[in-house]
């Protein structure tokens, strides 16, 4: 609104329209609306036929304040990567919505409970909403990741947005092998309200990152109330729900383990890889153009077409049931898998596929798809990525998708050819 | 006090007025707005709330009294309650039911609406609303309305949620919360308590023209006070009109109180000190609150026996400085004004005051707890209010209690605490639309009382009652299809049926629901259906009490069921005369013996047998008939 007469946002300002005076402070708007917040706090818009608009008094410069911390030296030594989203969101005076406008540090102000847990650094690598990351964003992430453990922190917490909070958990657990807790965590409910949930899931995720666990880790709310929450292995993790803060649920396998926020206190509940289990190393390269599909009955087979065309180099079909297309995509299939390597995932979420059962399974078997076993489709899409990152061997890529990496699939090494020299 | 007394202090009293308004659904959310019982909670959850800061980086003093994230909150849900209750989904846009309701108020009190509405968070952390804020949008400013003392200046409308019920000490139900209610704050214009009263009742009956929830509850008053010298205090919750005079009285008498209490102790360069530790003095305390806790006291030199001044009826300076404490957390606190008690002995008094090295004229004040964080606390509250006592009285915002006294409950909000609604875009409110609500504003009750005395033939105090009754649609939609359907309607019928219409409504069906029949059965289209019987004269008049409660407590039934059940559909004049004569042929030596005056006796016994049934006029005429043919 500079607009107006070299007035700013923040300015004390009078109004008038249709003879009647309002006096307030001149709030940013996206639209050629003039808003201004009067003394009681509300704000009053007001269209600008007709309105004048004068100066009162130009904004005092207020510095914010920052509260000093000091570290405790026998507090173990926590890194918070923000990477943006609900857990640092608050409103954008641009379009008048919430945006992600918080960095680590802020965080740190905001949940104060963390400094009992731990010495706290923060560091701002993006602000940007989860739908805006993408594959090579995650490398960086991981990047940062491996740095921050290389130089010694005890734990990770990444700050994240919900919506792709899955993916990028993936992405990590592929891509990173950590002997220490890395945990992803974001918030259904924005932090600018007194209700957030940031800071129930930021402090149960630092609970849960100075724990005896190694790994990718998501943390969020166990249910509707504010009392647990839980910790989900990174290529386990779904969003099942587009608001609710228990939103994130383990599918095809257990939580990993329970925190209890006010104790502050963490229950494991599955088998685990304990602090220190394995060396640090990443392989953070990864070839994004890859897609996933989502089959429907009547789906036209020229989709497939359409990404080999294109230049992608692996695909993911999201199947019905056990894992099935109609019997028309068949030999688009086998076509395809000459050329590119196609999985196979279910969308019934929840369960393993399984193309022995049922005709068009052996078929699309026979006609070289790979199964997914009991991978999500997302996780499945992501591993695809990475694999296809690390190796161009047919055989090899064969190899990797059915291997279980970092707990992403469910593999009974006493059922595949793969391991049959090393059994007893 | 005299109204002129008041005049002369100064007093300026302002209402602001919660109305909550009779919609379908929540202003935020589709749930429904009638209210349950805990008892049928379904399921309940538990969440903290901690401040957050407004969007000009700065946190309400308010917010920050009311709770630091430690307090942990239960709320109970019901099978009806949504998402958006549960602070579990986005709002959707605000109700425009609601939102026209408001607008029709706003008009009706001469206010200017603005062409934007903008939904804010007003921030609440006393847990009564899930997200930690009542979403609220100012609606429309200067209105005014006329007492017989002079115009009141209305300053605000806004529309609003209401917070959810609080049921036990952080409990809430969440029913409630998120019905729509309008806020009306008027200017501090008014200057006695009468007036105050006055107001209020104005407003009342401005709004129970429109569509708003009656009963205990759906509306309150918060009453802003000050006198010339006291500073302006905010009392929340009166829900009781009678009351409201007693507050202001109240209110005015501990400001009176608190000056002179503030004068003496500035004649007395009274001050406060720090507060210290003094555990050790109760090592071997008798008194059962004191044992085994930390005990810290601070001491107020120039403060005796005013700290035990009464301010109002009960309540002392004293307890001012409690209220304080408890809000951290302890029971209450001892002062010297009021030792030896409670099994703290005069020696323990003594030791205290030399402990502290008294003065004459000196007092301490003392708090317990185990944790030593909530005793420095409590006791760092008690000092903050003694200091302003040395000032004079403090702004803040008090409870009113039952008896029109008060307690302090926390500071008076600021501006702070107000965020933009990010979840809701801002509603545009054109001329025109105001214009059309303006051309069907809601009848003023006093001219529907008017036009029911003159179209439906009410007397004064029946047209009254039902213009002021929630059934007053109910009552226009039956008399009016009655008149319809019954072309050949006279005057006495229209005038005995708006009658009995307004009795049933009104009377009857308060009569079933003290004897605790339920109520939610009789649904509109089934009172509808009573009535009906009565126009076709398949049921008498006298019949309607025992079929309305029939049908509220089996809702299978249809009105011409019950009725039918009950044996009250109505004779024929066949029927009638034949039950007549029969009973007029088995009491021939009677009616012989005592001639025309046996049709007294005689009515009785005809109408054991067809009550209900007949229409008392009409038996007298058979039997005089009956009767006068034998004699």
């Amino acid at each position: 609104m500079s607009k107006i007469d070299g007035i700013q946002h923040g300015d004390h300002v009078k109004v008038v329209k249709d003879g009647k005076e309002f006096f307030g402070v001149l709030m940013p708007t996206a639209t050629s609306d003039v808003v201004i917040k009067l003394e009681s706090g509300y704000n009053v818009g007001f269209s600008p036929e007709g309105l004048h608009v004068s100066l009162v008094e130009k904004r005092a410069h207020v510095a914010a304040k920052r509260p000093s911390r000091s570290t405790r030296p026998e507090l173990p030594r926590l890194t918070i990567i923000s990477t943006g989203g609900t857990i640092a969101s608050k409103i954008d005076y641009r379009t008048g919505a919430v945006t992600s406008q918080f960095d680590a540090e802020d965080i740190i102000d905001a949940i104060p409970g963390l400094a009992e847990i731990a010495n706290i650094e923060g560091l701002m690598l993006y602000n940007i909403l989860s739908e805006n990351m993408e594959p090579k964003l995650w490398s960086e992430l991981a990047l940062c990741v491996y740095n921050q453990v290389r130089e010694g922190a005890y734990g990770v917490l990444v700050t994240h947005g919900t919506d792709t909070l899955g993916y990028s958990a993936a992405a990590l657990s592929f891509m990173l092998q950590v002997p220490v807790p890395v945990m992803l965590v974001g918030s259904q409910r924005s932090a600018d309200r007194p209700s957030s949930d940031n800071v129930v899931n930021a402090t149960c995720a630092a609970v849960a990152a100075t724990s005896d666990l190694a790994g990718v880790f998501t943390v969020m709310h166990e249910n509707a109330s504010d009392d647990t929450c839980l910790v989900h292995l990174g290529t386990r993790t779904k969003k099942l729900h587009t608001s609710r803060r228990d939103a994130f649920r383990s599918v095809n396998a257990d939580p990993v383990a329970r925190v209890k926020f006010q104790e502050r206190s963490l229950q494991f509940l599955s088998d685990r890889i304990g602090r220190g289990g394995c060396e640090l190393s990443i392989r953070p390269k990864i070839e994004s153009k890859c897609a996933l599909i989502k089959f429907f009955p009547g789906a036209n087979p020229d989709i497939m077409n359409f990404y080999l065309t294109q230049g992608y180099k692996g695909l993911v079909i999201e199947g019905t049931g056990l894992g099935h297309v109609m019997s028309e995509w068949v030999p688009y299939v086998k076509e395809i898998t000459e050329i590119i390597p196609v999985v196979m995932t279910s969308q019934c979420v929840y369960g393993a596929v399984c193309d022995r059962v049922y005709d068009t399974g052996r078929d699309l078997l026979k006609a070289g798809i790979i199964e997914g076993g009991d991978m999500l489709s997302e996780t499945a899409l992501v591993k695809l990525m990475w694999v296809l990152g690390q190796t161009s061997d047919r055989e090899e890529i064969q190899k990797f998708m059915r291997t279980n990496i970092a707990g992403e699939i469910t593999v009974d090494e006493s059922r595949t050819w793969q391991t049959f020299e090393e059994l007893p | 006090m005299k109204d002129h007394d008041y005049v002369k202090i100064g007093l300026k009293a302002g209402l602001e007025i919660h109305q909550q308004l009779n919609t379908t659904s929540k202003l935020f959310c589709s749930s429904p707005t009638d209210l349950k019982d805990t008892k049928n909670a379904t399921y309940e959850f538990y969440r903290y709330l901690r401040p957050s800061k407004s969007e000009l980086g700065e946190i309400d003093r308010a917010a920050i009294e009311e709770g630091i994230g430690t307090r942990r909150f239960t709320y109970k849900a019901y099978a009806s309650t949504g998402l958006v209750e549960n602070d579990d989904e986005p709002p959707m846009e605000m109700n425009l039911e609601a939102l026209k309701i408001a607008l029709q108020i706003a008009l009706l009190l001469q206010m200017q609406p603005f062409e934007q509405v903008h939904t804010m968070r007003k921030l609440v952390i006393d847990g009564s609303n899930t997200s930690g804020f009542q979403r609220t949008a100012l609606l429309a400013v200067d209105g005014k309305v006329s007492l017989r003392s002079g115009p009141v200046r209305i300053d605000t409308l806004s529309v609003e949620e209401e917070a959810a019920q609080i049921i036990d000490k952080d409990v809430y139900s969440l029913d409630r919360l998120g019905i729509p209610l309008v806020e009306i704050g008027t200017a501090p214009d008014l200057k006695t308590p009468q007036m105050v009263k006055d107001l209020a009742l104005t407003i009342g009956t401005i709004l129970r023209a429109c569509r708003v929830k009656r009963g205990l509850g759906t509306i309150r008053q918060d009453i802003n006070i000050s006198i010339v010298g006291g500073a302006r205090v905010e009392i929340k919750g009166v829900q009781a009109l009678d009351l409201v005079e007693d507050i202001v009285r109240f209110e005015v008498l501990r400001q009176l109180n608190l000056i002179k209490i503030r004068d003496e102790l500035q004649a007395r360069e009274a001050h406060v000190r720090d507060p210290i530790e003094v555990t050790s003095i109760f090592a071997r305390t008798g008194s059962k609150i004191l044992k085994k806790k930390r005990v810290w006291g601070v001491l107020l030199p120039g403060f005796a026996d005013l700290v035990g001044k009464e301010i109002q009826p009960g309540r002392r300076l004293g307890s001012e400085f409690a209220d304080r404490a408890k809000k951290k957390g302890v029971a209450g606190i001892f002062h010297t004004d009021e030792l030896p008690r409670n099994g703290i002995s005069n020696k323990e008094k003594e030791a205290l005051l030399q402990f502290l090295e008294a003065k004459k004229g000196d007092a301490a004040v003392i708090i317990a707890d185990e944790s030593p964080k909530i005793c420095i606390e409590a006791i760092s509250a008690v000092i903050e209010r003694a200091k302003k006592a040395i000032e004079g009285v403090p702004e803040e915002t008090r409870r009113a209690l039952d008896d029109g006294r008060s307690e302090y409950l926390r500071p008076l909000p600021g501006a702070a605490r107000m965020y933009p609604e990010t979840d809701v875009t801002h509603i545009a409110l054109p001329r025109e639309i105001i214009e059309r609500v303006k051309r069907h504003l809601p009848e003023k009750l006093e001219d529907k009382t008017q036009r029911y005395k003159r179209d439906f033939l009410l007397n004064d105090e029946l047209a009254h009652q039902i213009a002021r009754s929630e059934n007053n649609q109910l009552f226009e939609e039956v008399i009016i299809l009655w008149y319809e359907k019954d072309s050949g309607i006279t005057k006495d019928e229209k005038k005995d049926a708006a009658a009995l219409v307004v009795r049933t409504l009104e009377g009857v069906i308060a009569e079933l629901k003290r004897e605790d029949v339920p109520l939610d059965r009789l649904k509109r289209e089934r009172i509808l259906g009573v009535f009906r019987l009565v126009r076709s004269k398949t049921i008498s008049k006298e019949g309607v009490p025992e079929v309305l409660r029939l049908l509220a407590e089996y809702d299978t039934k249809t009105a011409d069921e019950a009725a039918i059940e009950l044996g009250f559909i109505m004779l024929s004049e066949s029927e009638l005369n034949a039950i007549v004569e029969e009973i007029v042929q088995s009491q021939l030596d009677f009616i012989k013996a005592k001639g025309v005056g046996a049709i007294g006796p005689l009515m009785g016994v005809v109408m054991k047998q067809v009550r209900g049934k007949a229409d008392g006029k009409l038996v007298n005429e058979v039997l005089r008939a009956k009767v006068l043919s034998v004699l």
